[in-house]
């Protein structure tokens, strides 16, 4: 490994969360962006064809070394490392509905599940999967809630593109119009735009 | 509205409903449910109903059937998809207009909310398999999640305290003062009569560090110099039961370990 990817995987092993290539970059004032991406590839080749037991995952919008999942159970059982609390089908389903609507208000997301969302947002929010991101023009003013890295950190995403697509899923909705929506607001069809 | 939707459907007795469900050879258990449009779904998929011909006055039925016996609580949920499904049977019931003008299909809405719904659903499941494939790969320094722990002790400077207080002593009537005399506590003395009783005996009552008569003074600089000692290791104190005198001890009563 050249001597910015050791620098590199220095680092990474240090922090405690997943750093993204921009802070990477501080690290040498000599590396550009492109540098660093080309070590971290080299990093990760390291530890992919080299035998290594831990690999490079992308995730949340950064990089951060794991153990690979073949260790899970021995790890586990040995109690080095455990599970987070699982997450509810309520806290699923909302998450699934902020994820692809995002930002989005109570309302929508209680009129997509059927049911009050009060309780399972701020269960999300404490677990800091979901923040609010500003307030809706709309009437009333209501709050608005997105996703946070933390949330593809908890799915091993690296972005919110690696979520499934419309057409990946086995019911694709149909495009439909919305007669509330005014003539620019196209955030109701979202499947529709991305299929 | 809602009230005189319902009273509209032909309620059945407990008997019939049980006849009803049993005939469908199947319980529904609402516990078990995500809301109304899980419900419908369920109930759906075990007619093996095509969700773009939904017979909607025997899914409305039976979805009424469903939700009979909800507590209230949970209940404001189900209503709302009950009145809309009343609604619909109803519409649907409407003669319609025959020639040429094209009829609005009144179900599209609810299948447009249905499909939307198990998309969400389908969406979540993927995110679930997500994170279990995400939780069988650890980053260094794992934490065990922290234990609940209770709300943080209230922090104030001396002013906030002072502040405090000038109000609610501005708040009474006819504030009466008391001067507070500080007495001289002996905690050193106190502590130095433990220790030598400690050198003659193995254990004691605490009282025995105590005088013949003693003041309040002493029993005050007495416990203080027990805490003390304690805390520095130097005594070991038993309380044998509830409400019983302290037991003051050399070494600790468990052997190390």
């Amino acid at each position: 490994m050249n001597p910015l990817a050791q620098l590199i995987e220095a680092a990474l092993f240090a922090a405690a969360r997943p750093v993204t290539a921009e802070e990477l970059v501080i690290l040498d004032p000599d590396a550009s962006l492109d540098e660093v991406r080309v070590a971290l590839e080299q990093l990760r080749e390291h530890y992919d064809f080299d035998g290594h037991g831990v690999e490079l995952a992308e995730l949340g919008g950064g990089y951060q070394i794991l153990s690979r999942p073949a260790f899970a159970a021995a790890i586990e059982r040995a109690q080095l490392g455990g599970r987070q609390p699982r997450l509810t089908a309520a806290m699923l389903e909302t998450l699934a509905v902020i994820a692809y609507r995002q930002p989005v208000g109570r309302a929508e997301i209680e009129e997509i599940r059927g049911v009050s969302a009060s309780g399972v947002l701020r269960s999300l929010q404490e677990r800091g999967l979901i923040e609010i991101t500003g307030r809706s023009e709309g009437l009333g003013r209501p709050l608005l809630y997105g996703t946070t890295p933390l949330f593809l950190e908890l799915l091993g995403l690296p972005d919110l593109a690696n979520l499934p697509r419309a057409e990946e899923l086995t019911i694709a909705l149909q495009p439909y119009k919305v007669e509330t929506a005014g003539p620019d607001d196209d955030s109701a069809a979202y499947v529709a735009a991305d299929a | 509205m809602l009230p005189d939707a319902l009273d509209a459907v032909p309620t059945p007795s407990t008997s019939d409903a049980a006849a009803i469900l049993g005939g469908l050879g199947f319980v529904v258990r609402l516990d078990a449910f995500n809301g109304p449009l899980d419900l419908l779904l369920h109930l759906l998929r075990e007619e093996q109903i095509d969700i773009a011909d939904i017979p909607i006055a025997r899914i409305a039925d039976q979805f009424l059937l469903a939700i009979k016996h909800l507590g209230l609580n949970q209940a404001a949920d189900y209503l709302e998809m009950a009145s809309r499904l009343v609604r619909l049977k109803v519409q649907m019931l409407l003669p319609r207009n025959q020639d040429g003008e094209e009829w609005e299909d009144p179900r599209a809405e609810l299948v447009r909310r249905l499909l939307e719904y198990q998309q969400i659903r389908e969406i979540a499941h993927w995110m679930s398999g997500a994170v279990d494939r995400r939780a069988l790969r650890f980053a260094r320094g794992y934490l065990p999640p922290p234990p609940e722990l209770p709300p943080p002790p209230l922090t104030l400077d001396l002013l906030d305290l002072l502040t405090a207080v000038e109000r609610v002593i501005s708040s009474i009537l006819h504030p009466v003062f008391h001067s507070v005399v500080a007495r001289p506590l002996n905690v050193e003395g106190a502590s130095l009569r433990v220790l030598a009783l400690l050198d003659e005996r193995d254990e004691f009552i605490w009282t025995a560090a105590l005088g013949a008569k003693p003041t309040i003074t002493d029993v005050l600089s007495l416990l203080l110099a027990l805490l003390e000692l304690a805390k520095r290791g130097q005594c070991f104190m038993t309380q044998p039961a509830v409400f019983a005198p302290l037991v003051i001890r050399r070494e600790s009563p468990r052997p190390a370990d």
